[in-house]
């Protein structure tokens, strides 16, 4: 099949104005989230910073530029972006190299998030190119703007389906100097997740809280002094039978999670499910214990199910949604809407998309 | 400042319209007798008033949305109004609109600590929702300096700050759900206790939406753990673009306090004068706070203090107990009442590009001769969201408008630079006729794009946000 390419935002604009079928908008190509054959329309040519002031805090940068290029930028200044995207090609089996704008449009966000912010959080401006082919920015590059709607908090985890990103721009943060982790082996769901709410209602600053693999972790961050006066002051507070692990090891165990590593390469399907942090191991326990590692406090459920399963019908009492990931399955990709929000965001898509070019079908 | 001609068909139906509401709601939820509906005739922009057509102070969702119906029914524009305590005029009324006030809403419907939030009904205000929590520990971040007035639905109808958000973020970080009524009585939920949306990404839209999109009723709000302690530096500095220097070597060192302060000299002399905190006389003056524990504190400070030692300032104090903290807290909480004694003030909201500080303050201060009229500047420093105080005199033919000219040049200034014509009071009515300054036709288009989804009449608080220009035809249709 053929692939649009383009490099700059005026031929892309040029190309979406004057273009009537349908387009699947690719970055690197590495979140899966395909619905369709519509013809590729890569935006990876789109590449470069735009602007980074670490003394501001802000990068702009291109949307096809590599997650990887962003991050060695940040990191030679000491820096980084604080939502932790992860890198999902382990858990898809997908190559390539995982862009800044397919992390925006998936509003892809790690570990961290429970206690800083998702990647919209951190978003501060987009530019994007619209179904009428009109380049329109929105928000900027300071961060507090709240001159005209935030569409920036929109086009994050819109999928595309929206709009055509062409440069972003993000709050960024300071790499703390160290870290560490707390862990207990040995627990079920329910049990971790108490620990980890314990953890989360602390003013100890947690900035991970997840269970994998049948360990609850905590993870602490920041200057040494603070980091080893906070893990032992929480160590204290959950009692016998934590170990703590510290640097690159604590790293390791975060990385793990934010990429869902216990699923790759294993058959099943994939589902993201967002629930109140508490009722975590509640929807395990509804869909019969499937494998899972829980994020977010218990928040954020990754589930490996067979295909079929009724994940949805699970969740129903306890609000939320789920997503799946990765695998064949009747039920649609993203969670049904009820019927007002429905139609709101179909308007929406039909304002922003008019000719209905964008992704098609994936969000609905 | 022009508002558009109320439309007198409506203004003649007037009693027809109040025996509508009155059929839905308790009898005293309608407000209509000319001596009452003053109270509602402005906000905190107390220059423009108007009073409306009628009031509507409903008790819940459902009376919301039965107002809703009858005002969309009848083709009535409906201003939602939180405390009224907006700066930009957000609250404002029309001769010909129905302000529907939430002032009555006000419980606390639940209160999780496992799941660190909390449900309240709108017109809750800001600090009596720390208040209801912060005896177990927690509180709500952001903290608008108008938090003991304002109330939960302007500050997510406008996107709210605070003095912390350096650290906590601003409302649109802290908030995880809505329930909202649309102009047709609709309601609907978004977002709840999770992290994030399952679709689109309306809760994200809706807040800062200026009550545009509907009239949020109910919000869920992230609650944290209170700090174990907090500690202010200040330091003074004999220029103020060593401050600004100073700042950025904080942040590039990886400290991120909560909250970094900055004021100038017509500030620093005028809160000596009012509040005698002892800040020395000097250019600039910042004042920066971290958090923690006795530890933690320690560490950072001793980072902070090497790195302002480095820019040689004329001062450097830190705090050694709570008395000194708060009198270092002092001036900076006393700067905008201090400023109100010498004379009446216009506070400007733009925000700058850290790295921009110094030449945007030379420039004001440039503007501020040329015209005669005092600007003292007293702002976040941290996130360079600047508020410059123009100095006027109300009772001076004149003045009024000279100072709104200063105003629109300096936010010109700001977006110039990188920056916005608002970081945290909103567009309304004020900043409405400056947004061609910063968005080209197109970024407009499709913003208000967004309102003809969500109320496709005008109805909801029309005449606010976007010039009246841009809007006018959809305004009429």
């Amino acid at each position: 099949m053929n692939m649009e390419q383009v490099t700059d935002e005026a031929g892309l604009a040029a190309l979406i104005a004057s273009r009537e079928a349908p387009l699947r908008i690719v970055g690197g190509g590495t979140r899966g989230m395909v619905a369709g054959n519509a013809e590729p329309l890569s935006v990876a040519g789109l590449t470069g910073v735009t602007l980074y002031e670490p003394g501001a805090m802000t990068l702009v940068v291109r949307a096809g530029t590599a997650l990887a290029e962003v991050e060695r930028v940040l990191d030679a200044e000491g820096q980084r972006l604080a939502f932790e995207p992860a890198d999902w090609r382990g858990l898809l089996g997908t190559s390539g190299a995982p862009t800044i704008g397919g992390v925006v449009a998936g509003n892809i966000s790690g570990p961290r998030r429970v206690a800083v912010g998702a990647c919209r959080d951190f978003l501060l401006g987009v530019r994007f190119v619209d179904g009428r082919g009109r380049v329109i920015k929105n928000g900027g590059r300071v961060m507090k703007n709240v001159t005209g709607y935030d569409l920036v908090k929109l086009m994050a985890g819109s999928w595309g389906t929206l709009g055509v990103l062409t440069e972003v721009s993000f709050k960024v943060l300071a790499k703390p100097a160290t870290e560490a982790t707390l862990i207990r082996r040995g627990v079920t769901a329910a049990e971790g997740v108490a620990a980890l709410t314990v953890g989360l209602g602390t003013p100890y600053d947690v900035t991970g809280a997840a269970w994998s693999g049948g360990a609850a972790l905590l993870r602490i961050e920041g200057m040494a002094g603070s980091v080893t006066y906070r893990r032992d002051a929480l160590a204290r507070l959950l009692g016998a039978g934590w170990d703590a692990a510290e640097g690159a090891d604590s790293a390791a165990l975060w990385r793990d999670v934010r990429d869902v590593t216990p699923f790759a390469g294993r058959a099943g399907v994939v589902w993201r499910v967002s629930v109140k942090p508490t009722d975590g191991p509640r929807v395990l326990a509804a869909l019969g214990d499937p494998e899972a590692v829980l994020d977010w406090g218990g928040g954020l459920c990754w589930l490996l199910m067979p295909e079929g399963a009724d994940v949805r019908a699970a969740l129903a009492p306890f609000g939320g949604h789920a997503t799946r990931i990765r695998g064949h399955d009747p039920a649609p990709v993203f969670q049904p809407e009820p019927a007002p929000v429905a139609a709101l965001s179909a308007r929406l898509r039909a304002e922003f998309d008019p000719k209905g070019l964008f992704n098609p079908g994936l969000m609905t | 400042m022009q508002m558009p001609e109320p439309n007198p068909a409506i203004l003649a139906r007037k009693a027809e319209i109040v025996a509508a509401l009155r059929a839905v709601l308790p009898g005293d939820a309608v407000i209509d007798a000319v001596s009452e509906t003053r109270a509602y005739e402005c906000d905190a922009l107390a220059a423009y008033r108007c009073a409306p057509l009628a009031v509507v102070l409903p008790s819940s969702t459902e009376e919301v949305a039965a107002a809703l119906r009858v005002c969309h029914a009848m083709g009535v524009p409906v201003v939602p109004r939180g405390s009224g305590t907006s700066l930009a005029g957000g609250a404002m009324p029309s001769a010909d609109a129905v302000v529907l006030g939430v002032a009555r809403m006000a419980e606390v419907l639940e209160v999780d600590y496992a799941n660190r939030l909390i449900r309240v009904q709108a017109g809750r205000t800001n600090l009596s929702v720390t208040g209801a929590v912060e005896s177990d520990g927690f509180f709500y971040a952001p903290d608008p300096s108008s938090q003991l007035a304002c109330a939960i639905a302007g500050n997510v109808a406008m996107n709210s700050g605070g003095a912390h958000c350096l650290k906590y973020g601003v409302t649109t970080n802290n908030l995880l759900g809505v329930r909202m009524v649309l102009m047709d009585g609709t309601i609907v939920d978004l977002g709840g206790g999770h992290l994030d949306a399952g679709g689109l990404d309306l809760l994200g839209v809706v807040c800062g939406s200026e009550g545009q999109l509907g009239v949020v009723t109910e919000a869920t709000l992230r609650i944290l753990p209170k700090p174990e302690g907090a500690r202010p530096v200040l330091m003074g500095f004999d220029r103020s673009e060593v401050a600004g220097e100073c700042v950025s070597a904080i942040i590039k060192a990886g400290i991120l306090p909560v909250a970094i302060e900055f004021m100038d000299r017509p500030c620093i002399r005028a809160t000596e004068a009012f509040a005698k905190a002892g800040y020395p006389d000097c250019e600039a003056l910042l004042i920066v706070e971290v958090e923690g524990s006795e530890t933690e504190i320690a560490e950072q400070l001793a980072v902070i203090m090497a790195i302002a030692r480095a820019h040689n300032p004329v001062e450097l104090r830190e705090a050694a107990d709570e008395g000194q903290a708060k009198r270092i807290w002092l001036g900076r909480k006393s700067a905008f009442g201090a400023m109100g004694q010498i004379n009446d003030y216009m506070c400007l909201d733009g925000t700058i590009p850290v790295s921009q500080l110094s030449y945007v303050l030379k420039r004001i201060g440039e503007m501020s001769r040329a015209v005669g009229l005092d600007v003292g500047n007293v702002f976040h420093a941290g996130d360079g969201n600047m508020h410059p105080l123009i100095l006027y005199n109300a009772n001076t033919p004149g003045d009024l408008e000279r100072c709104e000219a200063l105003g629109a040049d300096i936010l010109k200034l700001c977006v110039e630079v990188g920056g916005c014509l608002t970081g945290e009071h909103g567009v309304g009515i004020e900043k409405r006729d400056l947004m061609g300054v910063q968005f080209a036709p197109d970024d407009l288009d499709i913003q208000m794009a967004v309102k003809d989804v969500f109320d496709p009449a005008w109805l909801l608080n029309p005449a606010k946000v976007f010039p009246l220009a841009s809007s006018a035809a959809r305004r009429a249709a």
